[in-house]
């Protein structure tokens, strides 16, 4: 097992840490919440949360200069779980109130969800509870999902998903109401969910199970 | 797929888990942590809690019940009463809550919905309505629990919330809430024809079958309950409850049920929805 301290849940001072560090605590894992680049370098194990806008939080994790620190250690390969917008930001732009830079460590872009699929109006956010799937079982099998099912449900809550610009970066589809989307992507050491493992129940815990397992 | 959300909504006291009707006469029905916990374990999508006197005495207390939750129960929860400024809802969010519910703050300056959802995203602000319908049947908004007329029209109101940015409204019928009468359908209808951010409904659910119907015919895509589930979970657990409470426990105490309400449990409810092709989780 690595040193807990090594486990760092990125403090960007927007929305909900505390419940991803419950859920670590959960499963047996003991991070710290930092908005200190020092740790960060440190770390084995980075996550990075977020509920929020995200002009607003690019804005905070450049004001805390933690943008080229969170670079740095994703090309040394160390991994990096994003959650929710902590996935929107991995992309390269986002509509979000306007254009926006994300982190450009996976290639596309962030959408708005569209109010309309051919001319039926849908509810956007997405809020509620829904099912993920990929049909490449080894993908899915070699990754923090492992030990679910397929179509296992996760909670979501967000206006905006991710367009990867390489089909390969996606791990699981999702479809809400029509769109189908993507719900979490991995590229080598980034993997990072759309929806919110910790506030999934049992399904959820298991995701941060997983990765504890793989990292002991 | 879309699926519909099931929130047990636990209206909160001080220490207590309170009830009312028309969202006054408070009885004390337990302790919140172990219907909280009950509902985490039995299937609920969401959990709700509003501390009812909040906005009344213009404080916000809720926060270590929300960190102790948030400690043990790994879904969604919502947190209103006393929410008015950007503070407020970092301290709520940061405690462990998920989303925040506004409304006297958002009625006394609608500015506030706009601000909140650029601070921190739409989908983390809900606006909440108490409405009341009039003499001439139309339906205003009130503020503090049901108990301060503010003149607004609720579908107007539900308009300029989502314009400003809200990220679901739970509307609630105070005409109807606690007393079983079944959910007001007319009221429903009125606000999901005229928004498309999620709608919760709220207030007098009778049993599975009205809950069906209302989510079907209100195109609701979340139900709020309270007194339906509490009185089952009071039911099975009476003898633990009993002797821990503080304030009004006669209610407790009488072993009293309620003649409208059929009370039920998550898991029931579910699958008469699944039967009666509603999707929802089961």
């Amino acid at each position: 097992m690595k040193n807990n301290n090594d486990i760092v849940i990125i403090d960007y001072q927007l929305g909900n840490l505390f419940s991803v560090k419950h859920a670590c605590v959960k499963v047996g894992l003991n991070p710290i919440i930092t908005s200190d680049k020092k740790d960060i370098l440190k770390a084995s194990i980075l996550i990075l949360p977020g509920v929020g806008a995200f002009g607003d939080a690019m804005e905070n994790l450049k004001r805390l200069d933690l943008v080229s620190p969170l670079k740095d250690k994703v090309k040394m390969g160390i991994p990096l779980f994003g959650i929710c917008l902590g996935l929107q930001l991995l992309f390269e732009e986002s509509e979000e109130h306007g254009t926006n830079k994300g982190l450009g460590l996976i290639p596309g872009t962030v959408k708005k969800i569209p109010f309309s699929i051919e001319n039926r109006k849908i509810k956007v956010p997405n809020t509620g509870w829904n099912t993920i799937y990929n049909k490449n079982v080894s993908e899915w099998n070699n990754s923090p999902l492992n030990s679910l099912d397929q179509n296992s449900y996760m909670y979501f809550v967000h206006s905006y998903y991710a367009k990867p610009a390489n089909a390969n970066d996606i791990l699981t589809l999702t479809n809400y109401d029509g769109l189908e989307y993507c719900s979490s992507i991995k590229k080598d050491n980034i993997c990072a969910f759309q929806f919110h493992p910790e506030k999934s129940g049992k399904n959820g815990l298991e995701i941060y199970n997983n990765i504890k397992i793989a990292f002991q | 797929m879309k699926t519909i959300r099931i929130i047990p909504r636990l209206d909160i006291k001080g220490p207590n888990l309170v009830k009312g009707i028309h969202l006054e006469g408070l009885r004390v029905l337990g302790k919140p942590e172990d219907f909280a916990r009950y509902y985490y374990e039995n299937g609920a999508d969401e959990l709700f809690y509003q501390d009812v006197v909040a906005s009344l005495y213009e404080r916000n207390s809720l926060n270590s019940l929300i960190s102790n939750t948030a400690k043990e129960i790994f879904i969604p929860l919502t947190v209103g009463g006393g929410i008015r400024t950007i503070a407020d809802i970092n301290s709520v969010l940061r405690a462990g809550a998920d989303k925040v519910c506004i409304n006297t703050a958002a009625i006394k300056n609608p500015n506030f919905i706009k601000e909140a959802s650029r601070s921190f995203g739409s989908s983390t602000i809900v606006i909440a309505i108490e409405a009341i319908k009039q003499p001439d049947g139309c339906y205003l908004a009130y503020t503090d629990n049901g108990r301060e007329h503010t003149g607004i029209e609720v579908a107007d109101w539900a308009k300029k919330a989502e314009e400003l940015g809200a990220g679901e409204i739970v509307i609630t019928s105070v005409d109807r809430d606690g007393t079983g009468l079944g959910f007001d359908m007319q009221l429903i209808q009125l606000i999901s024809e005229i928004v498309s951010i999620p709608l919760i409904i709220h207030g007098g659910a009778s049993d599975e079958s009205n809950i069906a119907t209302a989510i079907k015919e209100g195109k609701a895509d979340g139900v709020a309950l309270a007194s339906i589930l509490h009185y089952n979970f009071i039911q099975n657990n009476i003898t633990s409850l009993i002797g821990k409470e503080e304030g009004n426990t006669d209610f407790l105490k009488s072993g009293k049920q309620f003649s409208r309400i059929t009370p039920t449990t998550i898991k029931t409810i579910k699958e008469f929805l699944n039967k009666n092709t509603i999707s929802i989780r089961l």
